[in-house]
């Protein structure tokens, strides 16, 4: 209840400013531009491809690069999305009305990453909308597609769950905005270090970590539920540390 | 514990690292009371509004909302409070509506009385004008009434205020007071200020705190008395000798101010101003003014607080 009436508010936040419509507009014309340029591709192909004996489906052309496209360009857009969450609050000093409020810590906290996610499910439904128009001329691998849909929720759930724990750290947004960006990007990356020392055979600690070993997996339409418990721990663990960071603000200055 | 009293505070102690903001901090206040609380920059006043209104966790010490523990069962305790920080708590992109709905929705105010709750509220701090307007684009002394809007909103049986009269105009400023008095009716109020006319005008009682500890506990009626300055300031047209005063009933000691004009030190309980005025017109001494001096609360404010430092220097 109390969770609702926050998310709504950082709802309505954030499209009063411009900063939202202006991410939209310019994630979704980046991401046409890139199905269009797949598209045309796969077009130029389909003689070939037609005569392959187990063709490649539209989901495997079209969707997955869109995808791994998104999945690069909101590692970009999800800072600047969550960085003003807790952060401007403290800039502006509205959080005594939060403290003071009936409400407990947890509930401010899911209430702002509720707000935050519905946002980021708006335009995760838009860019759906895009490989779901190929329906209209042709059939798509649906259970492919939902299987990097999900993927990409995760991940952008998991972007948002550190962005927000890191806003709450500060009271720059800019600051907020630059260290979730290179956590997320470091978070990115780190299986190169893992690939490295992993000779074995098994993946290395390192891999395991990166958020980009589990998207690969769900945009190829493999299901794994492990992928999901580490999307769910990335999830739950940053959350946990944004109450108690929020919560350590009432015990030390 | 008496079922009146509102606000319990006991033995509050609050530390940043070393340094002791608050020390040992106990009073109470009863239902239908304003109290003033005052004291110099740093003394400990946000602290201790912060501690009380949960904003702050205290190093020791505990704060009872109408009965029930602020540390253990702070959703129950917070839902009897209304603050309004130093800083009013507004979202400068909201209009004075849709701030005010969100307030009351957080405050656990059932959907269907929201609206007249946001209604009462915008009406008892004069906002009822401004509701579609942004709270950005108002002046600070609107964005202050929005503030104290927010913190009445769900009818709290505390109210704490931290200088809400701060950049106000002379009349907002009156109509805030007469607002604090309206709220005490029902409410409780804790009103930090250093503006002391404002205590004088509007509270019932005053606490004075210095270093975080508190160096003055009175009722106004009480501190009223404390102000009568057992001094009398006498001014007659043709002056007797200083002894001559000295030895009328009551007085203790005569201090020359001028020519003509005395300060009659006196015990508080036997006023000698009857036998001066006797003994004036008897002697023929011209009495010209005979007036009982007040000490201003600021004088017992600048007192106190500067007794304090000379003790730490010492």
């Amino acid at each position: 209840m109390m969770i609702g009436h926050i998310a709504m508010r950082e709802l309505r936040t954030m499209f009063l400013s411009p900063l939202a419509w202006s991410i939209l507009a310019v994630v979704q014309f980046i991401l046409a531009w890139l199905f269009l340029s797949q598209l045309d591709q796969y077009i130029r192909l389909q003689p070939q491809i037609a005569l392959m004996q187990s063709p490649p489906g539209l989901a495997e052309v079209i969707v997955a690069p869109l995808f791994g496209s998104a999945g690069i360009v909101m590692l970009l857009v999800v800072p600047l999305i969550t960085m003003r969450l807790i952060s401007d609050e403290r800039r502006a000093r509205t959080l005594p009305l939060l403290f003071s409020a009936p409400v407990s810590m947890s509930e401010i906290i899911l209430g702002k990453y509720l707000g935050v996610m519905a946002f980021l499910s708006l335009m995760l439904g838009l860019i759906a909308l895009m490989p779901l128009s190929l329906l209209l001329a042709g059939s798509l691998d649906l259970g492919q597609f939902a299987s990097a849909l999900l993927g990409l929720f995760l991940m952008l759930a998991a972007f948002a769950a550190l962005g927000l724990y890191i806003s709450t750290l500060t009271a720059q947004p800019t600051v907020a905005a630059v260290a979730s960006f290179g956590a997320l990007l470091l978070l990115w990356v780190i299986n190169l270090a893992g690939n490295a020392v992993d000779d074995s055979g098994s993946r290395g600690i390192f891999a395991w970590l990166s958020l980009q070993q589990h998207y690969e997996a769900l945009l190829r339409g493999i299901f794994d539920s492990s992928d999901l418990v580490y999307y769910l721990l990335f999830i739950v663990v940053f959350l946990v540390f944004a109450v108690r960071r929020l919560d350590a603000d009432r015990l030390q200055h | 514990m008496d079922t009146d009293t509102l606000i319990d505070v006991q033995h509050l102690t609050r530390y940043y690292g070393t340094h002791r903001a608050v020390h040992d901090l106990s009073f109470q206040v009863r239902r239908g009371e304003v109290l003033g609380f005052l004291g110099p920059n740093g003394a400990g006043k946000s602290t201790t509004m912060q501690m009380i209104t949960g904003n702050l966790a205290p190093s020791e010490g505990r704060v009872l909302i109408n009965g029930v523990d602020l540390l253990d069962e702070p959703l129950r305790a917070k839902a009897g409070l209304g603050y309004l920080p130093e800083q009013p708590p507004v979202y400068r992109e909201l209009t004075v509506d849709e701030y005010l709905t969100y307030c009351a929705r957080l405050n656990r105010i059932p959907g269907p009385r929201v609206r007249a709750a946001v209604a009462t509220a915008r009406e008892r701090c004069g906002l009822a004008d401004v509701g579609s307007r942004l709270i950005g684009n108002l002046s600070k002394g609107y964005q202050q009434r929005v503030g104290i809007a927010q913190a009445i909103i769900h009818a709290p049986a505390v109210v704490i205020l931290d200088e809400p009269t701060v950049g106000l105009d002379p009349i907002q400023i009156r109509e805030i007071r007469s607002l604090i008095r309206e709220l005490s009716a029902e409410h409780s109020v804790i009103l930090s200020t250093h503006i002391l006319p404002e205590v004088q005008a509007t509270c019932d009682r005053v606490q004075i705190i210095n270093k975080g500890e508190l160096v003055l506990a009175d009722s106004i009626d009480g501190l009223t008395r404390r102000m009568q300055h057992a001094a009398l300031r006498v001014v007659l047209r043709f002056p007797p000798a200083v002894d001559r005063l000295h030895a009328i009933d009551g007085v203790q000691e005569v201090e020359l101010l001028e020519e003509g004009r005395f300060r009659l030190h006196h015990a508080p309980e036997l006023n000698p101003a009857e036998a001066v005025a006797a003994a004036a017109v008897q002697h023929g001494w011209g009495l010209l003014e005979l007036t009982p001096e007040h000490a201003s609360l600021e004088d017992i404010f600048v007192q106190l607080t500067r007794n304090d430092v000379a003790e730490e220097a010492a």
